[in-house]
């Protein structure tokens, strides 16, 4: 369980919407489930909110779920407080999630921690100062083999070495989405 | 005892097309079943082979499908655990993402059995691209006619859908899972009532692994006798391991069940051995849940028999001097590491993934993160061993799910096997800070 509460100071500044396309493609999510279930989509919802408005969940991108299941906020506040994935105040514009789990320290997961924070300037948690960068640390990825490792986005990047941290960097940076 | 059964095929180009997989016998299982089998057939054959879940659980799926109630008019599901999250694990991502139509055809096969109409996969949401193979396969099944309405002509209709969790392991328990697939929380439900009787929507569900139900497809194929051959005593079949931790070639292995683990471990065909031509230390052989082994009970059980890949033999010696196959997630430490350090990791890792619906595990997990916590950092005493060995029973057998046991185990088989390494950590605060323990030097008696 994430310790997470809901920051009511944290908002968009205007309602979030869907473009038509994402619209249909939430239609047929929800009617994936049996009449009166389409609460059961919420979280596929959540993942595409996030996506679209930002890369986080503001109150208002909940209470507009909210609308589209026809559900209370309540009901999306606590679900989107209870699953990690989901982040509840802005990031920088790519984070990078790194396993600091057991598997993963065996091979040197520490070490490669110590070096994203040193080459961004930042601590875990933290934002970098030109905004690209959030770093955080998760648990398990299911990568046991092939760290250490980081998610960025939907990808992951596996057999991490210092040198391949700097590529990482400079390839997200310079907008060319590393492989 | 390399044999390939859910993994054959996984190297030729294409194999996660339908027309690839189909020219390589995919899908016959569906066409053996709906044509010539009745759903109590399929699940007759699936008891006989002896097939064990192959969650973590390793509760016979045979007798798990008798349990299903059938009710008049009331739907029934088949729901996929694919929320592969278990520490050491992932050997249900190999399978998906290399051959999803095996996941699929083992799901159709299943759902019929079952007398499903509407199966789910739940997938952890970091598998987001996973999900995305899964779906564009299940297009082609649809497309191909092996979905859908009246499938071959049968008359059984199936509907096959994905949904992606948010990432927290606590989904992996079922029930957690079947509230998570309703839009809620991930908080395990009570048990009885079991989901066989009231799962998703109150509705009789029976919740399966993604290897478990791919394995139903070499099941009907070639028959539950057949499959029973396979492998050794109880253990029947192949089983997935994924291998990690100091090993020279970790990854994904099938093999026979029966294999030694002195084989796995240093075999040409497995893991070939320790990395940087270090020494074995310690073994977690089925996920970061079962009890960890110190090296000499590793290869070998406490009467000094080999010990095998299989449920039994890596149990043998009960808690005292065995563990469990568990999720196959098998986690090697090589001479360098710190048990303390590790014990700690996955402690950090119980009190991040507890659901807090149980005070034991809620408060138990976050305590025993603490105290190992200043173990680790110099900060401990000798009192704290024994309070751990208290908490730790606190929380075991007294919460709703059996995550508060999984938390529990490794630490006291931590303690159990490597106490010697928890007290130098207090009587060398300084020196542990600086270097690590290094190899157990002298063997516990044996028991």
């Amino acid at each position: 369980m994430s310790n997470t509460v809901v920051d009511l100071s944290k908002r968009h500044s205007e309602k979030p919407v869907f473009s038509a396309e994402k619209m249909t493609e939430i239609q047929t999510l929800m009617s994936q489930f049996p009449e009166g279930k389409h609460k059961s989509a919420i979280l596929r919802i959540l993942h595409i909110a996030e996506e679209e408005f930002g890369g986080w969940l503001s109150i208002e991108t909940m209470d507009y779920v909210a609308e589209i299941l026809s559900i209370e906020p309540i009901e999306v506040y606590e679900v989107a407080s209870f699953y990690s994935m989901f982040n509840l105040e802005p990031t920088g514009k790519f984070v990078f999630e790194v396993c600091r789990t057991g598997p993963c320290m065996l091979v040197g997961s520490d070490s490669i921690i110590s070096y994203i924070q040193e080459k961004l300037d930042i601590k875990v948690g933290e934002t970098s100062k030109d905004g690209f960068f959030t770093l955080k640390t998760v648990e398990c990825l299911g990568a046991c083999g092939y760290g250490p490792m980081l998610q960025c986005g939907k990808k992951y990047h596996e057999h991490l070495t210092k040198e391949k941290v700097d590529e990482l960097i400079a390839a997200y940076r310079s907008g060319e989405f590393p492989k | 005892m390399a044999r390939k059964i859910l993994l054959e095929h996984d190297e030729i180009p294409g194999i996660e097309t339908y027309a690839v997989y189909r020219k390589n016998g995919g899908y016959r299982s569906v066409e053996k079943a709906l044509k010539t089998m009745s759903p109590e057939q399929v699940v007759e054959e699936v008891q006989k082979s002896g097939l064990r879940g192959r969650g973590g659980a390793g509760f016979p799926t045979g007798m798990k499908w008798s349990f299903l109630a059938k009710p008049e008019g009331v739907p029934r599901y088949l729901l996929c655990n694919a929320d592969e999250s278990e520490p050491g694990t992932f050997k249900d991502r190999y399978l998906m993402e290399k051959i999803p139509h095996r996941l699929i055809e083992g799901m159709i096969v299943s759902s019929y059995a079952l007398g499903s109409n509407l199966s789910f996969i739940y997938i952890r949401g970091e598998y987001m691209w996973i999900l995305e193979i899964l779906e564009k396969a299940i297009a082609e099944a649809y497309a191909a006619g092996f979905l859908g309405k009246n499938i071959l002509g049968s008359g059984f209709d199936l509907d096959l859908r994905v949904a992606p969790g948010g990432g927290a392991y606590i989904c992996g328990e079922e029930t957690a899972m079947i509230e998570s697939l309703e839009g809620k929380r991930g908080n395990p439900r009570m048990k009885p009532p079991f989901p066989a009787v009231k799962g998703l929507w109150g509705c009789p569900s029976v919740v399966n692994n993604v290897e478990s139900l791919a394995s139903v497809v070499a099941i009907v194929n070639d028959g539950g006798d057949e499959y029973a051959k396979i492998g050794i005593g109880k253990s029947t079949g192949t089983k997935l391991f994924s291998a990690c931790g100091n090993l020279v070639r970790p990854g994904v292995y099938e093999l026979e069940m029966g294999l030694s683990v002195e084989e796995f471990i240093y075999g040409d065909d497995w893991c070939r051995g320790i990395a940087n031509g270090k020494q074995l230390k310690a073994c977690v052989p089925g996920g970061s849940s079962v009890p960890i082994l110190p090296a000499h009970l590793v290869t070998k059980t406490a009467a000094g028999e080999n010990r095998l890949m299989s449920y039994e033999s890596l149990a043998d010696g009960g808690f005292a001097s065995g563990s469990m196959l568990g999720s196959g997630g098998f986690i090697v430490f090589d001479e360098d590491q710190c048990i303390v350090r590790n014990t700690w990791n996955f402690a950090r890792f119980y009190a991040h993934e507890s659901c807090g619906q149980c005070s034991p595990c809620r408060e138990g997990t976050g305590w025993m993160e603490k105290v190992l916590n200043r173990l680790e950092h110099g900060n401990g005493n000798l009192r704290d061993i024994e309070l751990l060995e208290d908490i730790n029973k606190k929380i075991e057998g007294n919460t709703i799910c059996p995550l508060g046991d999984a938390a529990a185990w490794p630490v006291a088989a931590a303690i159990r096997h490597f106490r010697e390494e928890f007290e130098w950590h207090v009587t060398h605060r300084e020196e542990s800070q600086s270097r690590n323990y290094g190899l157990l030097l002298k063997e516990p008696l044996m028991q």
